[in-house]
């Protein structure tokens, strides 16, 4: 008897322990709020002034009315998305592009960058610094009193300041531009770890067979590097399907001009604020809901197989034959 | 022959000179765009509001501390109470977060047991899920409850951090030999103490960098705490910064509004500029290796 418990103490248990209070908080602040979420987007649930509406439960009328077309004949969900879908871009291909081009120059050996410390620094800094902070400084900087616009009329190139938030273009380059600065040095530094991770004979390799350095890239370099740059994008997607901080403070709220740069977040934040529509605000959140989710499960199958090769790889070294 | 090899090779000199002239250029250039706003922010924040309506200027004036006296005593925008919030609700996310994403991983990577595999891969999946589709119902439960105006509901969700949690397994698999844990247990040490007193002082860097980082965002954020912090003195910075942009924005001294700005960002570029090789280095150790 004695003998038994001393060779079999049960350690299981504790691994249940010491993950019980992950699980629990995770059940009680995010899963249990996702099956709300989802059971109140089947309901009519909202308050009109002092009046409260609801619940009642309305099947998928909730859904039917997102896509129905407003009286100017346009679907404001789809309008969102495609505002959403937009400034991602504008922000989101430049940052990959500069990002994939900066990791590369500051991996290679041939070009030797001096001060890297300095310069990873400097780009990696905009991801730490609050996003309402970064808007609201992006507004005074851009506005019609502000220095770029005393900039442009001190240099003569227009005689009256320029007003950057009465236009569609300039509001959206203005969000991509905060949302590639945020982003572009985060997402260097990943690659160049990436590329630091390729084993290094494949490039002395290359280079005694001839290949040239555009070669080299397209061939080893990239392919390589592919599990990352399919993890950097995926996730840049539903990063950027959260953008909200940026183009809430940049435009008060408003999406201006005329709702051109309101996100999917903040169209869910206008009916989550002031009517509490739960029931609206509900069925905006299951279709992010199943777009996250199917990007996260194309991360998800991409890490786990990069993971369980690591895992593989380690126990058992296989033999050379 | 050994003529056209040196030749060969003074060509190709010139042309990885003009590519490292050209590098440098884009560097520089990208380094002035990431850092314009953030001068243009200090200068501007020691600038009067009559300064800064009569034009632009590279240099600093003499009104930092007549702005940031203006700032810190502004009656509609408290900040120092703002700061404080946002400090008190950073700082305990920040450890309950490091501390139970620890606890998960260790849980994970020490002992075997049948749902291992299974919470592993749960954890992995919800990874990358964004938390504001849940905010409905989460919203919906803080209203129920009367947990509005409350800090709580914004504190403990961080127990929860699938990424931080990623970020410590990978790290004990790297630094945590079992033979050490074994050792303690032989010394009659519980599961526990060996937990709190061995562990977590051997994973004492992955700790420190994602104390801070978790800070940070919890810091930052903005859109859950906007929805659920509605009075005055319970609001935390990116909530008075939101406002600031709201404010009949024309009759603001505008130094004042440059000054709340920098205070609202002060306290991360402090830190970021004192720490800022191992937060770089923090970046890459935790995400995926291809």
């Amino acid at each position: 008897m004695k003998e038994k418990k001393r060779k079999g103490i049960n350690y299981a248990k504790w691994g249940y322990i010491f993950i019980a209070p992950f699980f629990l908080a995770y059940f009680l602040f995010t899963f249990f709020p996702q099956a709300l979420t989802i059971y109140n987007s089947f309901f009519e649930n909202y308050r009109e002034g002092l009046q409260q509406i609801g619940p009642k439960f309305v099947g998928l009328q909730n859904y039917v009315d997102l896509f129905t077309p407003d009286k100017n004949g346009t679907v404001l969900i789809l309008k969102y998305a495609l505002n959403t879908v937009i400034i991602w871009l504008a922000g989101a291909i430049p940052q990959v592009v500069v990002a994939l081009l900066l990791a590369l120059f500051f991996t290679s050996y041939r070009l030797n960058i001096k001060g890297q410390q300095f310069f990873k620094t400097v780009i990696y800094m905009p991801n730490l610094i609050m996003a309402s902070a970064f808007s609201m400084l992006f507004f005074t900087l851009f506005s019609n009193v502000g220095p770029v616009n005393q900039i442009i009329t001190a240099a003569g190139w227009s005689d009256k300041p320029i007003d950057f938030f009465a236009y569609t273009i300039t509001v959206r380059s203005l969000i991509a531009l905060m949302n590639f600065l945020m982003w572009f040095g985060n997402t260097t530094i990943l690659l160049m770890a990436g590329i630091m991770g390729i084993d290094q004979t494949l490039f002395e390799a290359a280079n005694i067979d001839g290949a040239n350095s555009v070669q080299v890239f397209t061939k080893v370099t990239l392919p390589l590097l592919m599990p990352i740059l399919v993890y950097t994008v995926i996730t840049a997607m539903i990063g950027g399907l959260q953008m909200f901080d940026v183009p809430q403070v940049l435009t008060k709220g408003l999406g201006t001009p005329d709702r051109t740069s309101t996100t999917l977040i903040m169209y869910l934040n206008n009916y989550l604020g002031g009517s509490k529509n739960y029931g609206m605000a509900g069925a905006i959140s299951v279709i992010i809901f199943i777009i996250t989710g199917i990007l996260s499960l194309i991360v998800f199958r991409s890490l786990n197989r990069t993971y369980q090769e690591k895992e593989k790889r380690t126990p058992k070294r296989r033999r050379h034959d | 022959m050994n003529k056209s090899l040196s030749y060969d090779s003074h060509k190709a000199r010139i042309q990885l000179a003009v590519l490292r002239a050209v590098v440098y250029l884009i560097l520089i250039f990208l380094t002035f765009l990431c850092l314009f706003s953030f001068y243009m922010l200090i200068i501007n924040s020691t600038r009067s509001n009559g300064e800064l309506q009569g034009g632009f200027a590279l240099l600093p004036s003499t009104h930092f501390i007549e702005n940031l006296k203006n700032a810190w005593t502004d009656s509609s925008i408290n900040i120092p109470k703002g700061l404080l919030n946002s400090f008190i609700v950073a700082g305990i996310t920040s450890v309950l977060t490091t501390y139970f994403s620890a606890l998960t991983a260790y849980g994970i990577h020490a002992y075997d047991f049948r749902l291992k595999k299974a919470a592993f891969g749960f954890i992995m999946a919800i990874m990358v899920i964004p938390s504001q589709v849940s905010a409905v119902g989460f919203v919906q439960i803080c209203y129920k409850f009367n947990l509005t105006n409350h800090y709580w509901p914004l504190i403990l969700p961080g127990i929860a951090a699938p990424v931080v949690f990623f970020y410590m397994k990978q790290y004990m698999e790297s630094v945590l030999p079992m033979s050490i844990v074994e050792a303690a247990r032989v010394d009659g040490c519980n599961e526990f103490r060996i937990f709190n007193s061995i562990v977590l002082p051997m994973i004492r860097p992955a700790i420190a960098v994602q104390m801070i980082f978790s800070f940070v965002q919890s810091w930052n954020n903005y859109f859950l705490p906007s929805l659920l912090l509605t009075k005055a003195e319970m609001k935390t910075v990116p909530i008075m910064i939101a406002q600031l942009r709201s404010a009949d924005y024309s009759k603001f001294d505008m130094g004042k509004v440059y000054m709340f700005i920098l205070l609202a960002i002060l306290p991360v570029l402090v830190v970021y500029v004192i720490l800022s090789k191992n937060i770089i280095k923090g970046v890459t150790s935790g995400g995926v290796k291809g």
